[in-house]
């Protein structure tokens, strides 16, 4: 935190010396009207995951997504990041909470990871007006492997690297 | 406000109604703690968001596009791509800023696995994204992890594009 804001207060100098009070004031209103768009999806990820830590059964979650769900989970995960909506204020709180409810590392990477490569969201929204529709399914289905495969190195690595502690 | 940013918000919106109703239909007092629990979060969550979200167009400003579609150049091959991996961790902004890099660097010759691997860097590892939206949100440990365990994949994807070749 404090790192982070050290840095904005650096760059933000920056800006002033090169542009001026106006620059400052520029970036801080576009900025500020972003954060006012953002704050309510963000209020809506932080319920998403605060349900889903209240609804889904801690037994099933571990036994479909935890250190032992084997590929399957892998899979699961990668399909549920595919198709949850929103954006990093939607994924980031729902995957925290799968982290809570009994899924592995393995499993919440194959989602994070998911959600980011072949998500409809950004796909649809930025990815296909910017780049092109040919370039993006071409990105997309090459990307298709990498939330299983990261997935699995990240249960492969985790394993080693806490091999007796148990997986949070 | 544009037609994907609605759909966007009545999914998002719908889904946080179909989970409230299941929670709802557990009892009152389970709809109750989980909204108490999410507007905790979400309060938690409001001052590390608003440093990020109204700093990250101070970090934008200083460093410019250009310099990081130089480092994507029209340079081909392996050094091409790892240049382009490092850009895509280094890249500020938002899903524009990416995206349009992306597409100027296209434009101006880089290699399409470059820009694979580009795109695919800075979709999975940029900084300012892990930093600002990742890490108060997430477990430090995890999304260190999770950074870690993606560094193999902008290559790999890099390696398919070239064994494929472009559509």
């Amino acid at each position: 935190m404090i790192m982070i804001g050290a840095l904005v207060a650096v760059c933000a100098t920056l800006v002033w010396r090169r542009d001026g009070m106006s620059g400052v004031l520029e970036i801080l209103t576009s900025d500020l009207t972003l954060f006012g768009g953002i704050l309510p999806r963000v209020l809506a990820g932080c319920l998403l995951g605060a349900f889903i830590t209240e609804i889904l059964p801690h037994e099933k979650v571990s036994r479909s997504l935890g250190p032992s769900s084997g590929l399957k989970g892998l899979l699961i995960g990668t399909a549920f990041g595919a198709i949850l909506p929103g954006g990093p204020f939607t994924a980031y709180p729902v995957a925290a909470a799968l982290l809570t409810v009994g899924a592995d590392f393995g499993a919440t990477i194959a989602m994070v990871v998911s959600w980011t490569l072949i998500g409809y969201g950004r796909a649809v929204a930025w990815e296909l007006p910017i780049l092109g529709t040919d370039f993006t399914l071409w990105r997309i289905v090459i990307s298709l492997p990498i939330p299983v495969l990261a997935g699995a190195l990240g249960r492969f690595v985790y394993v080693r690297m806490y091999s007796k502690g148990e997986p949070s | 406000m544009n037609i994907s940013a609605l759909i966007i918000d009545i999914t998002l919106w719908g889904s946080v109604a179909v989970l409230g109703f299941m929670a709802w239909r557990r009892g009152r007092v389970v709809l109750v703690s989980s909204l108490r629990e999410g507007s905790m979060d979400f309060i938690n969550i409001v001052p590390r968001i608003a440093l990020g979200v109204i700093g990250s167009g101070y970090i934008a400003a200083v460093i410019p596009p250009e310099v990081i579609t130089g480092w994507l150049g029209p340079d081909s091959g392996w050094f091409g791509v790892l240049t382009a991996v490092i850009a895509g961790a280094a890249t500020p902004g938002g899903p524009v800023v990416g995206f349009s890099i992306g597409a100027v660097a296209l434009k101006v010759g880089g290699g399409p696995p470059q820009v694979i691997a580009y795109v695919v860097a800075w979709a999975l590892f940029a900084f300012q994204r892990l930093i600002l939206w990742e890490i108060p949100f997430m477990p430090a440990k995890f999304v260190w992890f999770r950074a870690a365990v993606s560094l193999p994949f902008p290559f790999l994807a890099a390696a398919i594009a070239m064994v494929i070749g472009k559509p």
